[in-house]
């Protein structure tokens, strides 16, 4: 009565239909407390997700695209986490205030997660159809049935879901099982589904099947999506807007199909710079010299000015902010549209992995 | 020129067991009738989802699993069939670097003893003074520094950890190194640094590579030929660049489609195919990949194709090739 499905489903269709953002992250800051250190894994990150939309986090390793994303439903354990600033707003509602009765609801009722290494997120010890009508049970309470089950299995893609869903994780093959937490996820009938790295663990060609699924699905609900991936191809073939993270901030943020065909910022186009392509056989990979600095010890002023082509001799001395540079394009760099700075302009025109950022701008 | 390794008719079975008596009820075969040959200086490129025994024929071939059958010959002696010391002293000839940098690396070890061990047991060093001054060398050809010695696995990013198993296998001179899935775990910008390294090594050492990975874009970039295995069974072998350009077998096609492409404008006709692949418990009969295949035909099912040369230095097989 409270809840009837057609209730439910009405709600639903109207929220989606407003133009509203579902998600809003406003300046989040996020620090790790160890003893008296203060370590700050996310800057000041904000973006948005409107609903139907994919928005792809990207960057390389411990940049802080997975506690970003972990903390839209407050999933990072707090402490040795802190919230030091920020709002997200999820459908208007700041998740940073809400009780433990709120999170769990919104936790895979709103927001649904699928992880990296599927192995890890299924309880072993169950068979699988029983761990999806677990999450019936919490938010679709009414139809936690083994019909809902095969439903939800055969929506994902796996074969005779009548006599799957009485196996064990084991037993299923690692696309198999991403398949699983994915029917898991969608059991709630989520507005945004949170991906995090949900293909790195397979081969290719599941990897494929598992993109292609996650496209198909987010069409069929109008569904939102934040997937987080290292791989550019990924962004190409699912995303509609992209969020380049570097040091706990956003570095740049466009549509995916301006970022891929002309990436702003001098870490984008490093990054894409590094990725090995087919047909490209023999040519040297430009790797970004240096290293990605450790939390605790970001450099200052940009982040990355002891890595960057276009490093002069302010970069390290102010941040720059995310700004507009075009309409719907969003950069954190002071010299992105300028050319590569004279030896005079340049910051430490000798250090030799400047110079070797230079070189490889200069051959594109 | 002369082969630095020949693989003939390479088979590594597993016997699966059952029941109280650990009856043996069938056989894996991980490895199944492989012969590839790999010249000095060289890069073999091994392609193949999980399962397809690409990692079990790199460690067969330098003997870390016992083959069940066929030989492997390096610089023209057989080593299927060495054992203890007589194996030992022609390690040094051919060694291995490892997936995953955190697994490979005894935490317990300063980097100094990791490289140090392999120097000390094949003796390569006569004083500690020179020892040392091999261990800052070969620190310093991977891009580390001498000061690194001291310090311990875990002080180190993956990148780095994966140049510290570099310089081990580095530290015995070695003609071969297979590389298993080396630069998977890492990031992309880290990952191009190893590549590159990998190649700078050698150009300098003349060190030939077996390069096992399951990214054809990275193996494109780093062979000079590529296998493509599926099922225990080689699909496909050519130039890298025919593999990308022209492959012919459905499988590798497919593969190859299915790589993630950066440019949003390229509109590249995407294979996906379906199902996994199938358990090497119970192979389908026929060709392994029939079950998968989108060309299949009826004798597909019944006849297990051989592998041919359909063009020079091209081998496929596949029966609609």
């Amino acid at each position: 009565m409270l809840n009837s499905a057609a209730n439910l489903v009405e709600t639903v269709a109207h929220e989606r239909a407003s133009t509203a953002p579902l998600l809003e992250i406003k300046d989040l800051r996020l620090e790790f407390v160890s003893g008296t250190k203060a370590l700050r894994a996310v800057d000041g990150v904000s973006f948005a997700i409107n609903p139907g939309e994919t928005v792809c986090l990207v960057g390389e390793s411990g940049c802080g695209k997975s506690v970003t994303a972990l903390s839209i439903a407050r999933l990072v354990p707090s402490p040795p986490a802190r919230y030091a600033s920020g709002e997200i707003l999820l459908r208007g509602q700041d998740v940073l205030k809400m009780s433990k009765g709120q999170l769990r609801e919104i936790r895979g009722g709103v927001v649904s997660y699928i992880f990296q290494e599927p192995s890890a997120s299924l309880n072993p010890v169950f068979r699988v159809g029983s761990q999806i009508r677990e999450a019936l049970k919490l938010h679709r309470p009414e139809a936690a049935t083994n019909d809902e089950v095969v439903r939800l299995l055969k929506l994902v893609g796996i074969p005779a879901p009548e006599t799957r869903l009485r196996d064990y994780p084991h037993q299923l093959s690692g696309g198999m099982q991403q398949r699983v937490m994915i029917a898991m996820a969608l059991a709630s009938q989520p507005q945004l589904l949170v991906a995090d790295e949900p293909t790195t663990a397979l081969d290719v060609t599941i990897q494929a099947q598992i993109i292609e699924l996650l496209r198909d699905l987010k069409e069929r609900f109008k569904m939102s999506m934040l997937l987080i991936t290292h791989n550019l191809g990924i962004v190409g073939d699912i995303a509609d807007r992209v969020a380049v993270m570097y040091a706990g901030q956003i570095v740049e943020l466009a549509s995916a199909n301006d970022l891929l065909t002309e990436p702003l910022h001098p870490y984008t186009q490093a990054l894409m710079r590094s990725v090995p392509e087919l047909g490209h056989e023999g040519e040297r990979l430009q790797a970004i010299p240096g290293t990605v600095p450790n939390l605790g010890a970001f450099p200052t002023g940009c982040r990355f000015h002891p890595r960057c082509p276009k490093a002069r001799h302010d970069c390290p001395e102010r941040m720059p902010e995310l700004v507009e540079v075009l309409p719907n394009r969003w950069v954190r760099c002071f010299y992105w549209d300028k050319p590569l700075p004279t030896p005079e302009e340049a910051l430490n025109p000798n250090n030799p992995v400047l110079l070797q950022a230079r070189e490889q701008f200069v051959r594109g | 020129m002369n082969n630095l390794l020949e693989v003939k008719n390479l088979k590594v079975y597993f016997p699966v067991k059952q029941g109280l008596f650990s009856r043996v009820k069938g056989y894996v075969k991980a490895v199944d009738d492989v012969s590839l040959e790999l010249k000095p200086g060289e890069t073999l490129g091994l392609v193949g989802e999980s399962g397809c025994g690409k990692t079990t024929l790199g460690r067969a071939i330098i003997r870390l699993i016992e083959p069940t059958a066929g030989s492997v010959h390096f610089e023209r002696e057989d080593i299927t069939n060495l054992e203890g010391a007589e194996l030992r002293a022609r390690r040094r000839r051919f060694q291995m670097i490892f997936q995953d940098p955190y697994g490979s690396l005894n935490p317990r070890m300063t980097v100094e003893q990791i490289i140090g061990e392999a120097i000390d047991i094949h003796k390569l060093a006569e004083s500690s003074s020179a020892r040392q001054k091999r261990i800052a060398e070969l620190l310093q050809a991977v891009g580390l520094n001498a000061t690194h010695a001291q310090r311990y696995p875990h002080e180190f990013s993956g990148g780095q950890r994966q140049r510290i198993g570099i310089a081990r296998a580095l530290a015995v001179e070695p003609k071969m190194i297979v590389c298993d899935e080396p630069v998977s775990a890492l990031d992309v910008s880290v990952q191009a640094q190893i590549i590159n390294l990998l190649q700078d090594l050698q150009q300098q050492r003349g060190i030939a590579y077996l390069f096992i990975a399951h990214d054809l874009a990275v193996v494109e970039h780093i062979s000079h030929r590529v296998m493509v295995m599926y099922l225990g069974k080689v699909v496909e072998l050519a130039e890298a660049k025919t593999i990308v350009r022209e492959p012919l077998h459905p499988y590798t096609q497919a593969l190859l489609s299915a790589v993630p492409v950066v440019d949003p404008k390229s509109k590249r006709k995407r294979i996906v195919l379906p199902g996994d692949v199938p358990s090497p418990i119970n192979p389908p009969p026929g060709c392994p990949f029939n079950p998968r295949c989108p060309v299949v035909i009826d004798r597909c099912r019944v006849d297990v194709p051989a592998l041919r040369e359909i063009k020079p230095n091209h081998w496929v097989s596949c029966h609609v090739c």
